[in-house]
């Protein structure tokens, strides 16, 4: 199976001094959905930059095997001026892609999201988990084989959230991209990922790495049932046992 | 997937926004009957007959003036002549403005070389600076326009400068993700996001470009007068009447500027952000 993303030993100090991360081992082989929990601060977000290349590290080794690998942000980072098809034709634009290929590529993506008919919408005309969908709709124009993933449910509704939720891991499980998905919310990450990867405080490293068993799509009852309970219970034990 | 539909759109928005148009009218048309009252009450209850020269009537202004072709036609060509001057002023401005805030925003270091130049060309008084202008351009067109630039350009510089810088960092971290170049993050993401700050800056300068060309013809009377040239004569012959009629205009001409500019402003960035939108 491929290694998508290898983090071997890495290890990320600022300027200032401070030591976000220590020692982070942790890889995401093709067709895995690996979440990341841990206390805040304790450099969750700082790995995924460290993935993507936004930052450097300051010590061991990143190692991505992908051709296109996209990023969904904490916030919908849409573009205001922009219409939610134009939005989500972004990245083609600026690496140059057909116009008539790009568009119809937006397209799918957004029906893809349950956003069909919206295509016109500017991003203060859609609601908040609308505008997470064009975001997500964004990352996944590209076909990626990694999908990274900073909090991106963290800022909505409880409501909202959970439905966000249901529709990503059923969108995993039909595009099987690699994805690395950071939260702060433990049934988030057990109810998405087949693995829970948990973090100490800072520097952060890894402390825990729990496989989650149940096969995709996985229905939304799956939050009340006894084993979820149990394995949700497992993660935040080792979460409080390290942080 | 969860399936939706699009809200309609409402078919009342046009005459909605005609309404809001008439609303925000009437304070200005309340004020301008404020200014009449006021002017009436001085005119006949604060000054004695005998000094009523310094602030005559309305009506006699308008009386004495609208009426009189050799009045009004010399005012209409050297207020022609002002607003040549100011919308000529502003286009230079506005370019100028522009190229100078987004070179700036290319670099940290740019900014911090260049900004002092902008703010220090906003802080000298423009009257310090007339008697040199004059000296070096002659005191013509080209030494109003000149004056009527430095004091429109600072607004187009700060303004835009700021919309250039508006863009979050994650907007950023989303081009450098695809590999924009310089180019594309300049025209496809810091010049959008800079759209609303500079039609703030073009309202703001489009009213400085009327106080400059107005200021421009009083210093620089050289070839045809200015509606300011005009001004300063009708002082001279101490002629009442001309004066504030010339002094009408030139507030109309700068509320007509402004006015046409806000207008453009929410025309403009109401469509930027979709249809609707606040």
């Amino acid at each position: 199976m491929t290694r998508t993303l290898v983090l071997d030993d890495v290890a990320k100090a600022f300027p200032t001094g401070t030591v976000a991360l220590e020692g982070v081992s942790l890889t995401v082989a093709a067709g895995e959905f690996v979440s990341v929990v841990g206390p805040s601060g304790c450099g969750k977000s700082t790995l995924l930059r460290l993935a993507s290349g936004l930052d450097e590290v300051t010590g061991g080794d990143i190692e991505v095997n992908a051709t296109s690998t996209s990023y969904v942000f904490q916030e919908p980072t849409l573009l205001e001026w922009r219409s939610a098809l134009r939005n989500v034709e972004l990245a083609g634009e600026l690496r140059g892609a057909a116009k008539a290929d790009r568009r119809k590529r937006a397209q799918e993506a957004l029906d893809l999201v349950g956003l069909t008919g919206f295509e016109k919408q500017h991003p203060r005309q859609l609601s908040g988990g609308m505008r997470m969908r064009v975001s997500i709709a964004r990352a996944l124009v590209a076909e990626p084989d990694l999908a990274l993933f900073d909090e991106p449910f963290g800022a909505l509704d409880e409501i909202t959230r959970l439905r966000m939720q249901t529709e990503l891991q059923s969108l995993f499980a039909l595009k099987g991209f690699a994805g690395l998905f950071i939260t702060h919310s433990v049934s988030e990450a057990v109810y998405l990922s087949t693995r829970v990867v948990v973090m100490s405080g800072r520097p952060g490293r890894v402390v825990a790495d729990i496989p989650v068993p149940w096969s995709y799509p996985r229905p939304p009852r799956l939050r009340y049932e006894p084993e979820f309970a149990a394995l949700t219970g497992e993660v935040s034990a080792a979460l409080e046992e390290h942080s | 997937m969860s399936t939706a539909r699009p809200i309609a759109a409402r078919p009342t928005t046009a005459r909605r926004r005609l309404f809001s148009a008439g609303a925000a009218a009437w304070p200005l048309l309340a004020a301008v009957l404020g200014i009449v009252a006021v002017w009436y009450g001085v005119t006949y209850l604060v000054l004695a007959p005998e000094r009523r020269f310094l602030l005559p009537p309305l009506h006699e202004v308008l009386g004495n003036t609208l009426g009189n072709p050799n009045v009004m036609n010399p005012m209409f060509d050297a207020l022609w002549q002002t607003v040549g001057v100011a919308l000529c002023g502003l286009a230079i401005a506005v370019v100028l403005g522009i190229g100078y805030a987004v070179v700036m925003a290319q670099a940290g270091w740019a900014e911090k070389i260049l900004y002092p130049y902008a703010v220090i060309l906003q802080t000298i008084p423009i009257l310090a600076l007339t008697p040199l202008i004059g000296i070096w351009l002659g005191y013509g067109f080209s030494a109003r326009i000149v004056v009527c630039v430095i004091i429109a350009l600072f607004p187009m510089i700060a303004n835009t400068l700021f919309g250039l810088q508006s863009a979050g960092p994650a907007a950023h971290d989303l081009f450098t993700l695809n590999r924009a170049t310089r180019v594309q993050r300049l025209l496809k993401l810091q010049f959008p996001a800079a759209l609303p700050s500079i039609f703030t800056g073009l309202r703001n300068a489009a009213g400085l470009s009327v106080i400059g060309a107005i200021v421009g013809d009083f210093f620089f009377q050289q070839g045809s007068p200015g509606i300011g040239g005009l001004l300063r004569t009708y002082t001279l012959r101490l002629n009442m009447d001309a004066l504030f009629m010339a002094i009408i205009l030139t507030a109309l001409f700068g509320v007509a500027m402004f006015s046409v500019f806000a207008a453009l402003d929410r025309a403009v960035i109401g469509r930027w952000y979709g249809r609707g939108a606040a």
